[in-house]
């Protein structure tokens, strides 16, 4: 398995907003931990696959920690740093998308903050409900963590991550 | 017109309720932002965003937390802050007040020197220095 929590980048303004979308799969294990059936004194319960709402906090971090890094050039290592706050309203089910719109409400030399709005699509009937609303912070640990002596390569936009970049938009050189 | 003291900290106190997480009731003047309403280092970029916000400004965290002077050598020696880290601790913050740091000089007192007074002090003498 892979930390990737988001599958596509649909749009970007750069500086403003990153969209991306995720497909949520009966192939992955996590939904089936998260509710597995479970046996009561008046008979079993049904499993209940769903996706567990902290990977679902992870999928906006990564969106909006794309647009954060983006918004710096990626010379920064972008942490998230505080949950302002999650709220949810339904659960996401195998078989529905994901669709997670960070929007950039400030950057600095020390960091950046977003709210985030997260849907629900039934790729089936196309309906569109609102999931959740999660707000970020994130921090430039360089600027943040006097005394503390990171790693000099960026450890935060690896290929791995970038990867959801594919077919979007070329990513920046590293800067030399 | 220049805002009153009183609206300054009505409005320091609604962002430290959103940011932290407290009761308006717990943020009294000389609430201190760590020990009494649980901030943790983070929280001081989230404030200083929300200031910026609320009242125009613009801030770098430096401004605030001066963190260069205390991994100094030559203002911190063993734990102790120095003569000369003190001037200059003075110096950068002019809106804070050192009366219990004075006495300590211990650098883990630090953080008690930020009241929610204090957040209010630099509020007005950013907002006096940039309006």
């Amino acid at each position: 398995m892979r930390w990737i929590w988001i599958d596509r980048i649909v749009e970007h303004e750069p500086g403003k907003r990153l969209v991306t979308v995720k497909n949520v799969s009966a192939a992955e294990e996590v939904v089936h931990d998260h509710f597995p059936a479970e046996a009561t004194p008046d008979g079993e319960l049904a499993p209940e696959p769903v996706m567990p709402n902290p990977l679902i906090v992870e999928g906006m971090a990564q969106t909006a920690g794309i647009l954060v890094g983006h918004t710096g050039h990626f010379r920064e290592k972008v942490v998230l740093a505080k949950i302002k706050s999650a709220t949810f309203h339904a659960a996401a089910r195998p078989g529905m998308t994901l669709r997670h719109t960070a929007t950039l409400l400030n950057f600095g030399t020390a960091g950046g903050s977003t709210a985030g709005v997260t849907e629900l699509i039934d790729p089936h009937t196309g309906v569109v409900t609102q999931l959740a609303e999660i707000d970020l912070m994130f921090s430039h640990v360089d600027h943040n963590m006097a005394g503390l002596d990171f790693p000099e390569e960026n450890f935060v936009f690896t290929g791995t991550l970038t990867a959801v970049f594919a077919g979007l938009e070329p990513m920046p050189d590293a800067p030399a | 017109m220049a805002m009153s003291k009183d609206e300054i900290f009505e409005k320091v106190q609604a962002i430290l309720v959103e940011a932290l997480g407290v009761d308006d009731d717990e943020v009294t003047p000389e609430a201190k932002i760590e020990a009494d309403l649980g901030a943790e280092s983070i929280d001081y970029l989230d404030i200083l965003f929300h200031f910026e916000k609320e009242f125009g400004l613009k801030i770098d965290q430096s401004e605030l937390r001066p963190e260069a002077v205390l991994s100094d050598e030559t203002y911190v020696k063993d734990g102790k802050i120095t003569d000369a880290g003190m001037a200059e601790l003075k110096a950068k913050m002019p809106f804070a007040d050192f009366s219990s740091l004075d006495a300590s000089r211990d650098v883990e007192d630090f953080s008690d020197i930020f009241t929610v007074q204090v957040l209010v002090n630099f509020v007005e003498a950013k907002l006096t220095e940039q309006g």
